[in-house]
């Protein structure tokens, strides 16, 4: 099974839960680059109004029926692109000696993630995809190994950037399956502990960039284009009880938002990781 | 200072129409949370402490409250768990190593008292919203500075060891009760999400504490925390309730009993 037909097998069962048809699914995670814009729109909205971002949590979480195999595949793609991110990114020679201790610690249990994976999917697993990690496909013109002619400087920084884009998205992402995934005991507790070391990925990787290690707000310090990476962790109801202005004494909704990392919908992942997907 | 005055001054507890909603989304789970024990028993797996002590186990004594069963018992679990964190933090917020710690550590470790703060309150209050108050676990009182693993707030080094123990054990508790959570209503569907939104919180914290200890080493998340499935260590541990119990009680900071008999293990 290759990229492709994995989100059409998804934009299928999407059409059973949702008014978009199939092909309407399709063609919009086709054209992730030009409409990423528009893309976000929908996060906006379901920003507004609690009942709209419960129908979001509850899509993610239940509503959405994903096969198993399913979900370990788009797990799969996503480790497949953060282990060749990683892999690249440790031969370019932009990583500085003081930071390869760390980038090579990650890019091992991202190795370790596909190997699960693959032992675990056997001949159901996709295929590896064919990654661009300019973002050529989603309209980018980055360099982040500096095989372009960018300094190495400003390679790294992209370098960085990428890193704490796929760490956070993943994080996001295995957190959006954990209902999907909540029939099968071994399963959800395989991916729960893929989905707290993504978690200790992101936080390191944050604050090498002197940012802090948890995402507050819906803050962004990526490229604009990768906004989606943080939609909707501005929430502030949690267990549909609202918590906003509750906490002034100790942070407040900063703190607040900080505290409950938000998952993100398969098709929101796929959107952002399309920026990076060739084939 | 507001700090010292947390018990007093704490968040304002939810309005009645929040608990309203938040009851009215929970409580099926956890009138089911009882049946569901009752299965859950017979296939135990031997994880349920065989021989639970006596003195913690005595139906007669009033003063020792049980977390519960089923959905209701992972909940006052978890509520157990952010009561230590955040008192633990309450204190070193309070101690000469927070007083003189470089601006960064700071940030840190005022953040995490926060979120920690957070979690607790919020499961206090979603919490008491499903149940009658005699089932919702009670303000635990903690000692840091006594016993085997006393804490020396003035110590760098033991500060960060100690949170990066709790924080750690955080991520493993959350990662083992996640099966546990009884998903055959909306509401378990919800508790399961909650789990995911703070478990990666605490793992976060987990790596910046780590990182502080060792800065820019593996150990934000080194092979000794982490283990392989049939792979190099790459995994978070995820570890049964009654194995977090018996770890956190060997610490021997909580000073108020109480007891984890129903817990589900499967």
């Amino acid at each position: 099974m290759n990229f492709i037909k994995l989100l059409e097998s998804l934009s299928d069962k999407e059409a059973l839960t949702k008014k978009s048809s199939r092909r309407d699914s399709f063609s919009q995670m086709k054209s992730f680059g030009k409409n990423a814009a528009l893309a976000s729109i929908p996060f906006g909205l379901a920003a507004t109004s609690s009942k709209a971002k419960a129908a979001t949590n509850a899509m993610a979480a239940a509503a959405f029926q994903a096969s198993s195999t399913d979900v370990l595949n788009f797990a799969l793609t996503l480790e497949y692109l953060e282990q060749e991110f990683y892999q690249k990114g440790l031969n370019s020679g932009v990583i500085s000696d003081d930071d390869m201790t760390v980038f090579e610690t990650i890019s091992k249990h991202e190795d370790a993630h596909v190997e699960f994976l693959l032992n675990f999917l056997q001949e159901d697993a996709v295929d590896k995809p064919t990654f661009d990690f300019t973002g050529g496909p989603g309209g980018l013109t980055l360099d982040p190994f500096g095989e372009n002619g960018t300094d190495t400087a400003t390679a790294y920084a992209q370098f960085m950037a990428l890193a704490q884009g796929f760490e956070d998205t993943g994080v996001r992402a295995y957190k959006g399956q954990a209902g999907a995934l909540a029939s099968d005991d071994a399963l959800l507790e395989y991916a729960l502990q893929i989905h707290s070391v993504e978690a200790r990925h992101a936080s390191k990787v944050r604050r090498m960039r002197m940012e802090k290690g948890w995402i507050v707000q819906n803050n962004n310090t990526l490229p604009d284009a990768f906004a989606p990476i943080y939609a909707g962790e501005e929430n502030t109801n949690q267990g549909d009880v609202e918590l906003s202005g509750m906490f002034s004494d100790f942070g407040g909704d900063d703190a607040l938002t900080a505290a409950f990392d938000e998952p993100l919908t398969m098709e929101e992942v796929l959107t952002i990781g399309g920026f990076f997907i060739e084939s | 200072m507001k700090r010292n005055e947390i018990k007093e001054n704490g968040p304002e507890p939810l309005n009645g129409r929040d608990r309203r909603k938040f009851l009215k989304l929970s409580g099926m789970a956890l009138v089911g949370g009882g049946l569901l024990l009752s299965c859950s028993d017979d296939d135990d797996m031997g994880m349920v402490d065989p021989d639970p002590d006596p003195m913690d186990d005595d139906p007669m004594d009033p003063e020792v409250f049980d977390l519960g069963s089923g959905n209701l018992g992972i909940l006052n679990y978890a509520f157990a768990l952010e009561q230590l964190e955040a008192a633990f933090y309450e204190e070193v917020l309070k101690g000469d190593y927070y007083a003189g710690a470089s601006a960064e550590e700071k940030a840190i470790l005022e953040d995490t008292t926060n979120h920690e703060i957070i979690h607790r309150e919020f499961f206090k209050a979603a919490i008491s919203g499903a149940v009658s108050a005699e089932q919702v676990l009670p303000d635990l009182e903690f000692d840091f500075s006594t016993g085997p693993n006393a804490v020396d707030f003035s110590s760098r080094d033991s500060v960060l060891a100690t949170a990066v123990a709790l924080e750690d054990t955080g991520v493993s508790a959350y990662n083992g009760a996640g099966k546990l959570i009884d998903v055959s209503d909306e509401a378990g569907v919800t508790y399961l999400g909650l789990a995911g939104k703070i478990v990666s919180v605490e793992a976060r914290h987990a790596s910046a504490f780590r990182d502080l200890v060792s800065p820019n080493t593996s150990n934000f998340a080194s092979d000794d925390i982490l283990v392989g499935l049939d792979t190099d260590p790459a995994f978070d541990k995820a570890t049964a309730p009654a194995d977090v119990i018996a770890a956190v009680l060997d610490l021997q900071f909580i000073v108020t009993e109480f007891t984890a008999n129903n817990l589900p293990t499967a």
